[in-house]
């Protein structure tokens, strides 16, 4: 993404609305920038902010008006007055940040958008989780604090030496250099995106071990990590397998994703 | 749909939060299925939801690529259903998000009998989910648990930005516009609901409770 300094009036809304906070005024320019190294290319500035078409000569000059009478031109907080927002192509490595933050953007490793996995949202088709399994959704970066590859490596690392086998629907494990050590592609540790999901999924047994090793492994890297774990509910609904390990290590289980289990495969053979 | 998984709060902040959302399964039952994502979503509207939207172009709020200035004074904040049904054109998640419980039960209990052939998932508190699964009679399939945020957690905001910026869960709603409303409306520079609504055009899949955000922001601004 890039910033027309010749449109920019440095309204500062852009400031508020980047989720990595990489955009600023340069007061040497007086103009909004942004920080590419900490930009994840999430698009959330150019889809999310509403446009005007107002002309930036114009706007300056109110601005500097409004400035010596000591009034503040406030324009709506979501708007980009002068739509100075525009996208730049993306080459390798760095298209993997906009693959991995932008929502919109289908991952082509499964063709799913947002994260690019379906986890147990489909698994009342899928089968992903069976009785007596447990999946892990290990996230990085959520919320707003982003992460990057090579802090995904050292986790990726630490569960191919347990032994966990890595879901092969999902864009993490697609770039994977060699999935049986976890061993993701080099050429993009050097990039950083707002969140991904690593999956997993082991026998219930083994439910505590997995979370133990999260936690170690969550102490050497700098970011946050928002845990998943995906359960089969027997024939009454009842999940009493995998809640009571987890509440056991300390979680209070206050929110989940349900699945009703209405599907069924309706695709011709 | 992990974005709606880990929404901060403890289950009691959820009593007005309940996602429902469909989607097929790539080459399961993802043939014809548009028209049963769009069924979905005119189904969702008996029940006045909140929000309704899907992951391609958006929620019932958006923003505008050629917005007139005059609109700065008055600014629409109506929730735009229909153009979420009409726009919908290829097999994705569509979500339609509710503030009452009641009217979760009911919508679940009516996808029951319509039989879409789709996976529905809830995503709310885990008890809410339940009460919502038993009053439409089905036992729950799979249930995938949040456990909340972990790790390097001193690099998050209060909890009081957190409550409104986890609810978009793929992060485009940041932090600090959470705490600039919060702000605002602290100042009475703006209602709540106008607070509310500004955020919820940055949810690229029209997730966003704009009803509990309101709420949110007005506790927050009175300092609760």
């Amino acid at each position: 993404m890039k910033i027309n300094p010749d449109k920019c009036v440095a309204c500062g809304n852009c400031t508020y609305v980047c989720p990595m906070s990489a955009i600023y005024i340069d007061p040497a320019i007086g103009r909004a920038t942004i920080n590419r190294s900490e930009c994840v290319e999430c698009y959330a500035c150019f889809n999310g902010l509403s446009q005007e078409h107002l002309n930036p000569t114009f706007v300056r000059t109110l601005r500097k008006v409004f400035k010596l009478a000591r009034l503040r031109f406030d324009p709506e907080p979501d708007v980009c007055p002068t739509a100075a927002f525009e996208p730049d192509p993306l080459e390798w490595p760095r298209v993997v940040r906009r693959a991995f933050s932008d929502p919109r953007v289908p991952h082509e490793s499964t063709g799913v958008h947002g994260r690019g996995t379906e986890e147990v949202k489909t698994n009342d088709i899928s089968g992903r989780v069976g009785p007596g399994e447990v999946g892990f959704t290990i996230e990085f970066g959520r919320p707003g604090v982003g992460v990057w590859f090579r802090d995904i490596q050292k986790m990726c690392w630490a569960l191919a030496r347990a032994g966990v086998a890595f879901e092969k629907k999902n864009p993490i494990t697609s770039m994977m250099s060699d999935v049986a050590t976890g061993t993701i592609r080099e050429d993009i540790m050097g990039e950083k995106v707002l969140s991904a999901i690593v999956e997993i999924k082991v026998p219930v047994a083994r439910t505590e071990e997995i979370v133990r090793l999260v936690w170690d492994v969550e102490n050497q890297i700098d970011t946050v990590v928002a845990l998943g774990v995906g359960a089969r509910c027997d024939e009454n609904g009842d999940e009493n397998a995998v809640a009571p390990i987890l509440e056991k290590l300390g979680y209070r289980l206050e929110r989940a994703k349900t699945n009703i289990g209405l599907g069924r495969i309706t695709n011709a053979a | 749909m992990t974005n709606t998984l880990h929404r901060y709060g403890p289950a009691e902040s959820f009593r007005d939060d309940y996602v429902v959302f469909a989607m097929c399964s790539k080459g399961r039952n993802d043939e014809g299925s548009v028209e049963k994502l769009r069924k979905f979503l005119v189904m969702a509207l008996d029940y006045r939801p909140v929000n309704l939207g899907d992951a391609l172009h958006g929620g019932a709020l958006r923003p505008c690529t050629e917005m007139n200035p005059a609109a700065h004074w008055q600014r629409d904040t109506t929730p735009d259903f229909a153009s979420v049904i009409r726009d919908l054109d290829a097999p994705t998640t569509v979500a339609a998000v509710f503030d009452n419980r009641p009217a979760a039960e009911r919508f679940v209990s009516d996808l029951r009998k319509a039989d879409l052939g789709l996976s529905i998932n809830i995503s709310t508190s885990v008890d809410g989910a339940e009460q919502c699964c038993f009053a439409a009679g089905i036992p729950r399939h799979s249930v995938g648990y949040s456990l909340g945020f972990e790790g390097k957690t001193e690099k998050l905001p209060d909890g009081s930005v957190l409550l409104l910026s986890t609810m978009c869960g793929h992060g485009m709603v940041s932090h600090n516009l959470a705490k600039k409303m919060i702000d605002w409306v602290k100042e009475g520079r703006r209602t709540p609901e106008q607070a509310a609504a500004y955020m919820t055009r940055f949810c690229s899949c029209g997730v966003f409770n704009p009803s509990r955000a309101a709420r949110l922001l007005e506790s927050a601004a009175r300092g609760e």
